[in-house]
């Protein structure tokens, strides 16, 4: 397979990047890792008139800490994810997601920032950033905004990008000592995510303070899942309050169904999936 | 320096050795090392991005050489299973492979290989899970997979003992 | 004396592949080399309204595009190779390209070539069709009822064939003390071989010489094929298969594709280049299985058979490929019995057409098929009586002094010792132990399961006899050459036609262990219809116990024609002169003797030859064995089932093969793992799914799940070892019985796991949402 011919555009900095995201006629798709874009390119379900490859792009890339927050580049790819010391400390449950993608060559290629303008509705990435409250930074000609990620995720293959911007960095808030767990059940094909479940929690004296969970594979995009929250946050996690608040976990969701896996199915897995994640991030098995 | 191309330059390191091309932007890093250098080896087992057959070491890490285009590898260094073995002699992973029958017909083989060369040069010894996880990154119609797994971990022990 | 033969000799073929210096079909490159693309129909049913290629031939560096139209009168049909007796097999015309009616979503409907393969693939791209969508049909029952959409016109009710064998007694049924029946779901599977297809052909206008490169499994079958299809003479047509990258019987069959790429090469002068993409291998090579399948048990309440009554519903696809028709009857029919003594058992088959890719042999080729069934049913058998499935099995075994066997539906079964097998396997994975674990589990929501299977293949096809009086229209012997260079070195020129099975290493210890010489002075060739006389190719376990039967035979021959001139230049009767370790010896005459490769070098140089003996040092033989192998084994998997997921995990799998005398335990191995792992693919993953309008819903590796990695514990092998008794090797072939083992071992451990829950059975394969809905009663999914 073969993609269509296309225009190749390699910026050297941001501002390049930027300016010619700005400039270009016709379809502009920006190319981080590849590894979504090249396949739908090759069967020829994408066919950009440009592509704009930002991989050198060096104010895209690294690790580091900005205050409160950690900054990670977009060009981030999976294996430096799951092995950077700062995410291990501040953001364990990113690296744990980035474990799940799928396989080593996929991982060494793929980008935090192309998986989340991806927004496939079954990535493993996304559900994780939900639930640390990431934060996208994009920028474009005409400055840099911010943007919750629950509000950045519109649907399926669906982002709040503008056309003439580009998403530099996330930025996740610190999470040191929080209970961390992804859970997924793999698609035996491709590797997606059938479904899975982001937990964080936040224990304090007993309880669990703060908690997060979200969800991907299940509905249209990953979300987090407010009723499962609500049920869980400030309540002592034992097996009963947990089975209670992964019921809830595809509450309100319209459900994704495919060959592999019914509504009906998906939603059950979903609810398993999150009592695994939540028993583990509360500290229970 | 910036790219705005029809046809592009690149000048890749593969093997060891510099080659300069011009390319059209869309032509896969397989289909370059395969058609322009002559590199075979490299085989192509589907469009999806899911076989890993076309497995190569680029800049250090393995890669799916079917979804990496070749100007992406501009600047870069490229290692592919013709260059595993150096001054005639066949690299540890190279030996194991034979030694413990990791392959029938050879078609995945020298993605196989790449892989297997990744994972140790990034975690000299693998666990048995370790190496199994590690090959969801290639599928093998032939072998089950078992002489593989053995086959690195052969590998693994032979690259220590070297070492 | 056994020296190499036996040994786990390292793989020579290795030395090539593991450097990436392999030699496969689409590595080949020649001056002046054009690419073709093929553009496929994407309907599964639908009239060809009109074919504009004017577009695609205005592109630059386009060479040509064909069309059905410009093909006809040009290029024959192509054949089917497999007629069966009174079948009623209608064999309806398949061209090379549709020309007014498209039959599936991949049929051919043109092909263009172009100057690189980018070119091509834009050109195919540029290739409009009009298409009028039809009503489709894809699944085999749907297909003979009343009112179904007609495949082909010639073939009313979309019947392809019918065949019977055997026959059962109605009171065997009405009498019996306990009937079981069951409705099977045999899925479709996709081969899948690593190397998708491929070809390249080029053409001597000067010599009218072609040769065709291809991924083939025998190539000069497809020589035989091509030169009906391409109207060009055998003598002049050459088919190379060097490295062929897996093929599973997807390589066997003769497709359009390949034709079509010879007449380009032909047309254009030109050398042409086709390799077939992954999603294309998916709609346009061969899949395999897909039953449907009614059977019937009657037995008695301690645990004997009676009788067995299959009914069977074959999707054969769109068109009729290369031995379909042989396979679900042949190759399936004439052994459902399995390993057991069951005195009545008939099969009646209907072959339908649908709108869908064709079937034909995928690894085992029938025989998972009937294994599948039998095994199924004596655990159903079991349940039903309350006996433990491995008593039934040992009940009714074909017992070890009954060989030759010969079975009800006439199929002489040439050696075997299946309690011998089983027992191995009961111990290895300790039964007893087992199932009190079992017991254990359950009591804390666990659900292990175990499962047997304990089956019998017949393979080593075969008789050229029986595969005329079947139905198949070529012959099932195989050839060898055996030629001694004057320096000793020796070449082995063998008819079958390995695509990873390893016999340029397996064929040369069997000429080391005759001739006594050393593996380096060994060479195997194979895969080319010019330096192989001829040959049927490799399939149905056939290789070792056929080809390497005549390399045997003709190793036998030169030791004779050795031993004559040795006998000369020894100055002895040839009757003292013994053959031993690759050297001749004057018996009770210590030192007279001469080496095997210095008596071959007086044959060259014939200054001194024994009167009546010919210069040179070359054997021939044709061997055609006198009877099918019958390889058989236990195999036993232990799974456990997670029942808030539905998740079957394979916790462990024993396999005891016994495949007549091993030449190389390292290959045996590798050919168990690799059959485990795909019939354990089909029992948990594998499955082809199309929609009602005949689009494949499973056409990637996206969505069609191969077995990985990590699926896997480590296959723990063991073996028994009864000789075959009709081939000079006492082999039996290994490379289909793990697929053919595996996959009802694998669901029986499944259904036992189940029990607690009540299930009778589920179709494969077991995935997650299947098993899941069982456990908690959800029903099917809708």
């Amino acid at each position: 397979m073969i993609a269509e011919r296309f225009r190749y555009l390699r910026p050297k900095d941001l501002d390049e990047a930027l300016a010619w995201l700005a400039e270009s006629q016709g379809e502009v798709r920006v190319l981080a890792g590849g590894h979504s874009l090249l396949p739908l390119m090759k069967l020829r379900l994408a066919a950009p008139q440009t592509v704009l490859d930002v991989e050198r792009v060096e104010a895209l890339r690294g690790i580091r800490l900005e205050g409160d927050v950690l900054h990670i580049g977009a060009m981030t790819r999976y294996h430096e994810l799951a092995r950077d010391p700062l995410v291990a400390e501040y953001a364990p449950l990113l690296a744990m997601a980035a474990r799940t993608v799928g396989d080593p060559q996929v991982r060494n290629r793929g980008t935090v920032g192309g998986s989340i303008c991806h927004a496939d509705p079954a990535a493993d990435f996304p559900a994780a950033a939900l639930a640390m409250d990431a934060e996208v930074e994009l920028r474009s000609r005409a400055g840099k905004r911010r943007l919750p990620l629950r509000e950045f995720l519109l649907g399926p293959l669906s982002t709040a990008l503008a056309p003439n911007e580009l998403l530099a960095a996330i930025h996740v808030p610190l999470r040191a000592g929080w209970g961390a767990a992804y859970e997924k059940f793999p698609h035996p094909a491709s590797g997606y995510a059938v479904a899975g479940v982001a937990a964080l929690i936040n224990k304090e004296g007993g309880a669990a303070r703060a908690v997060a969970v979200a969800v991907t594979g299940v509905g249209p995009v990953a979300y987090r899942a407010a009723a499962t929250e609500e049920v869980l946050t400030g309540a002592s996690l034992d097996a009963a309050r947990i089975q209670d608040g992964a019921s809830q976990v595809a509450e309100g969701v319209e459900v994704n169904a495919d060959l592999f896996a019914s509504a009906d199915y998906r939603r059950h897995l979903a609810q398993v999936l999150a009592a695994r994640a939540l028993r583990a991030a509360w500290g229970s098995d | 320096m910036a790219l705005a191309e029809e046809m592009v330059k690149i000048a890749v390191t593969v093997n060891g050795k510099r080659y300069e091309d011009t390319v059209e932007p869309r032509w896969l890093l397989a289909h370059w090392l395969r058609d322009r250098l002559g590199l075979t080896g490299t085989h192509i087992g589907c469009d999806t991005s899911q076989c890993g057959v076309c497995t190569v070491v680029l800049n250090g890490r393995a890669v799916k050489s079917c979804t990496v285009l070749a100007v992406q590898a501009d600047g870069g260094e490229v290692l592919t299973v013709e260059g595993l073995a150096r001054d005639g002699k066949l690299h540890p992973v190279q030996e194991a492979f034979r030694e413990a029958h990791g392959l029938q017909c050879g078609f995945c083989t020298p993605g196989a290989q790449m892989l297997a060369y990744a994972l140790l040069e990034e975690n000299p010894h693998p666990t048995e899970a370790e190496i199994r996880e590690a090959l969801d990154g290639i599928l093998c119609r032939c072998t089950g997979y078992q002489h593989i797994v053995r086959a690195i971990e052969l590998a693994a022990e032979r690259k220590e003992a070297k070492a | 004396m056994s020296t190499v033969i036996g040994q786990p000799v390292r793989r020579r073929e290795d030395a090539r592949l593991i450097v990436g210096r392999g030699q496969f079909t689409d590595d080949l490159k020649l001056p002046g080399m054009t690419y073709a693309v093929i553009v496929r129909s994407p309907y599964a049913h639908a009239r060809i309204r009109r074919i504009d290629v004017s577009r695609a031939l205005a592109m630059p560096g386009v060479l040509a595009v064909f069309t059905g139209k410009d093909l006809e009168g040009v290029l024959g049909p192509v054949p089917t190779a497999w007629i069966p007796p009174n079948a009623d097999l209608k064999q309806t015309v398949h061209r090379a390209l549709a020309v007014d009616e498209v039959r599936y979503a991949g049929d051919g409907v043109a092909m263009v070539v172009a100057e690189d393969r980018y070119t091509a693939r834009d050109a195919a791209e540029a290739v409009e069709v009009e298409y009028e969508p039809l009503p489709a049909v894809v699944d085999a029952w749907a297909a003979v009822q009343e009112g179904a959409p007609l495949v082909h016109p010639d073939a009313p009710g979309n019947l392809a064939l019918h065949w019977t064998a055997g026959s059962v007694d109605q009171k065997a049924f009405d009498e019996a003390e306990v009937v079981v029946r069951q409705r099977f779901v045999q899925q479709r599977l996709i081969p899948n071989p690593m190397e998708p297809r491929a070809a390249v052909a080029w053409y001597d206008p000067g010599t009218e010489n072609l040769t065709v490169w291809m991924t083939s499994q025998n190539p000069h079958i497809h020589r035989f094929l091509l030169s009906g299809i391409l109207g060009i003479p055998e003598h002049r047509l050459r088919v190379v298969a060097q490295d062929v990258g897996g093929g599973f019987g997807s390589k066997i069959s003769c497709y359009p594709d390949e034709a079509l790429v010879a007449h380009a090469a032909r047309t254009l002068a030109r050398p042409v280049k086709w390799v077939e993409d992954r999603s294309e291998h998916f709609m346009a090579t061969t899949h395999g299985r897909d039953h449907v399948q009614e059977v019937e048990l009657a037995g008695r309440k301690d645990g004997t058979i009676e009788a067995l009554r299959v009914k069977i519903w074959a999707n054969l696809g769109a068109y009729l490929s290369t031995a379909a028709p042989g396979v679900p009857t042949i190759l399936f029919g004439l052994i459902v019995n399995g390993c057991y003594r069951i005195p009545q058992a008939s099969t009646e088959v209907y072959g339908v057409f649908t709108h869908t890719t064709p079937v034909d042999a995928y690894r085992g080729a029938g025989r998972p098929e009937a294994t599948y069934l039998i095994e199924r049913m004596v655990d159903l058998f079991a349940d039903a009586i309350g006996m433990d499935p491995v008593e039934v099995r040992r009940k009714n075994f074909v017992p070890p002094d009954a060989f030759p066997y010969t079975n009800a539906f006439g199929i002489t079964y040439d050696s075997g010792n299946y309690p011998l097998a089983l027992d191995k396997a009961l111990e290895r994975v300790d039964y007893g132990g087992f199932r009190a674990r079992q017991a254990q589990a359950r009591q804390e929501g666990r659900y292990l399961g175990i499962g047997f299977s304990t089956y019998v293949e017949m393979c080593g096809l075969g008789p050229s006899e029986v595969a005329g009086a079947v139905g198949f229209q070529g012959g099932l012997w195989e050839n060898a050459t055996v030629r001694v260079h004057p320096s000793g070195k020796i070449q082995v020129m063998t008819g079958a036609s390995p695509h990873g099975q390893g016999e340029e290493t397996t064929f040369a210890q069997i000429v080391a262990e005759q001739l006594g010489v050393a593996m380096d002075d060994i060479e195997v060739v194979h895969g080319d219809t010019d330096r192989v006389t001829m040959g049927w190719g490799t399939y149905g376990s056939r290789t070792l116990a056929v080809g390497g039967s005549a390399v045997a035979v003709a190793c036998q021959r030169l030791i004779e024609k050795g031993r004559r001139i040795a006998a000369h230049m020894l100055e002895a009767d040839a009757d003292d002169v013994a053959f031993q370790q690759g050297r001749y010896q004057v018996q009770g005459v210590p030192g007279r003797s001469v080496s095997f490769q210095e008596v071959a070098l007086q044959a060259h140089l014939a200054w001194n030859l024994p009167q009546g003996v010919e210069p040179g040092m070359e054997a021939t033989a044709n061997y055609n064995p006198s009877n099918f192998t019958f390889p058989f084994g236990t195999h036993v998997a232990i799974v456990e089932v997670d029942p808030d997921s539905g998740l079957v995990r394979l916790e462990r799998y024993v396999a005891v093969d016994d495949c007549g005398t091993p030449i190389n335990p390292l290959i045996i191995a590798g050919q168990v793992h690799g059959g485990v792992v795909q019939g354990v693919g089909q029992a948990l993953w594998e499955g082809a799914v199309y929609n009602a309008e005949g689009q494949l819903l499973t056409g990637s590796f996206l969505e069609y799940a191969m077995p990985k990695a990590r699926f896997f514990p480590p296959i723990e092998t063991d073996s028994t070892v009864t000789p075959s008794p009709h081939n000079p090797l006492g082999v039996k072939g290994v490379g289909e019985t793990g697929t053919i083992a595996a996959t009802p071992a694998v669901v029986n451990a499944v259904m036992d796991a189940l029990k607690p829950f009540n299930i009778r059975h589920l179709d494969m394969p077991l995935t997650p949402e299947k098993v899941w809905r069982a456990i908690h009663g959800k029903g099917e999914r809708q």
